[in-house]
């Protein structure tokens, strides 16, 4: 007698602890099967990737400036989900100091209005009243150098996003938008 | 006849204790608007409750006739403004309801914190209390996009990019919150699952422990 339950006492599982982990094992089991399908459900947006093709952005490498930016616009075929369509986009366009086309987009990078260039009544860039500040930001008061890049005084903390530049057969092709260093 | 009725469930289903459990306990002194005027602070938590109950109600209705793609939301909303019977007035529950309901909740945060309610044994009801903030925070966000107009999509956009702003993780939050790398057809729907079935799910199971425990511990004593 006194044997028996020596023995039991050395084995270390007790018949409780082991349907506990039978049970909670099975239902841990059975709960990872419902959610195996859920879950890469919920977060399939993280499993695609973003563009990285280029668009014409209807413009000739040969008509970059570089003494003020040119407003451009463009269309880009974009997927959403379901839904295709041609979104009409614009950007900025100008050569900057080592000669390479630099063109970013016109939304301030403090909260996303649309910055306004310098130009005359006919809508021609002009050079600026405001010192090197040809950029305005009508919301905040944000100001940017033709380079888009912005008055550290003024709301906006880095420049205005820059589109990745490439050049075809003469014509500029534009990619991602990406954030600048401030 | 409406005794009779309630006889008749109560012989089968035993349901006596749990009406006086609710109905039949006094409500304490400290409590009692009526024993003391500046008691009805007490009641910011029900009627912040009263408030979610509308909203719920007022939801399900406005969902018989909104529809949550890019093309139609905007005008489904417009027709149950402008064209479904008292739809203005359904719409206007919801739309003032939500202002209501998150100045109520902190009316009764307030309370519950400056008369230290909060404190042991309670602490466990005050967490659930905090968790029930970040819900109806997210009922806030999620709900504000659906009618899917220039108002609504730029603050959702704000939104997105404070979510945006959290180091290492931000670009993954934002892009599993709006669906993608823009905010289009697939933020709106899965705004509206998350505004119509996660966080009601989730409000509902926060609730229920919320009103277990303060019945379990009862109302904390008086100042």
């Amino acid at each position: 007698m006194s044997d028996q339950k020596a023995k039991q006492e050395n084995k270390g599982l007790s018949r409780r602890q082991f349907l506990t982990y039978a049970l909670g094992g099975t239902g841990a089991f059975m709960a990872a099967t419902i959610a195996a399908p859920l879950v890469p459900f919920a977060v399939d947006p993280l499993t695609r990737s973003s563009g990285g093709n280029f668009v014409d952005a209807g413009i000739k490498e040969s008509d970059v400036k570089s003494d003020f930016p040119k407003l451009i616009e463009f269309r880009v075929h974009r997927k959403d989900g379901w839904v295709e369509e041609n979104v009409k986009m614009r950007a900025w366009i100008i050569r900057d100091k080592e000669d390479k086309i630099l063109a970013f987009s016109g939304a301030c990078t403090h909260l996303g209005c649309a910055v306004s260039g310098t130009l005359d009544a006919s809508g021609n860039p002009k050079p600026s009243d405001d010192g090197k500040w040809w950029f305005h930001c009508p919301c905040h008061g944000g100001r940017y150098d033709v380079y888009g890049v912005q008055d550290p005084v003024t709301p906006p903390q880095r420049p205005l996003d820059a589109y990745e530049v490439k050049v075809e057969g003469g014509k500029v092709l534009l990619g991602s938008l990406n954030k600048r260093k401030a | 006849m409406l005794k009779k009725t309630y006889d008749w469930i109560d012989e089968r289903l035993n349901i006596t204790p749990i009406w006086r459990d609710v109905a039949d306990h006094d409500v304490p002194a400290h409590v009692n608007p009526a024993n003391k005027m500046s008691a009805f602070v007490y009641c910011f938590g029900g009627l912040t409750f009263l408030i979610i109950v509308t909203q719920i109600l007022s939801g399900m209705f406005l969902a018989m006739y909104y529809v949550p793609d890019i093309v139609n939301a905007y005008r489904s909303v417009q027709y149950i403004t402008d064209e479904v019977l008292l739809g203005n007035i359904v719409r206007g529950m919801h739309f003032w309801g939500a202002s209501l309901v998150i100045i109520m909740m902190f009316l009764h945060m307030l309370r519950v914190f400056f008369t230290g309610s909060y404190k042991a044994p309670r602490e466990m009801n005050w967490v659930v209390g905090v968790l029930i903030f970040a819900v109806v925070m997210g009922f806030g966000f999620t709900g504000y996009l659906l009618p899917w107009d220039q108002k609504a999509y730029w603050a959702t956009a704000v939104g997105a990019q404070i979510a945006e702003s959290v180091p290492f993780l931000g670009v993954y939050i934002k892009k599993l919150l709006i669906g993608g790398d823009i905010l289009g057809a697939l933020t709106l729907t899965r705004f509206f699952a998350i505004h119509v079935f996660f966080l009601p799910a989730a409000l509902l199971g926060l609730l229920g422990l919320h009103f277990i425990m303060i019945r379990k511990q009862g109302i904390a004593g008086p100042l």
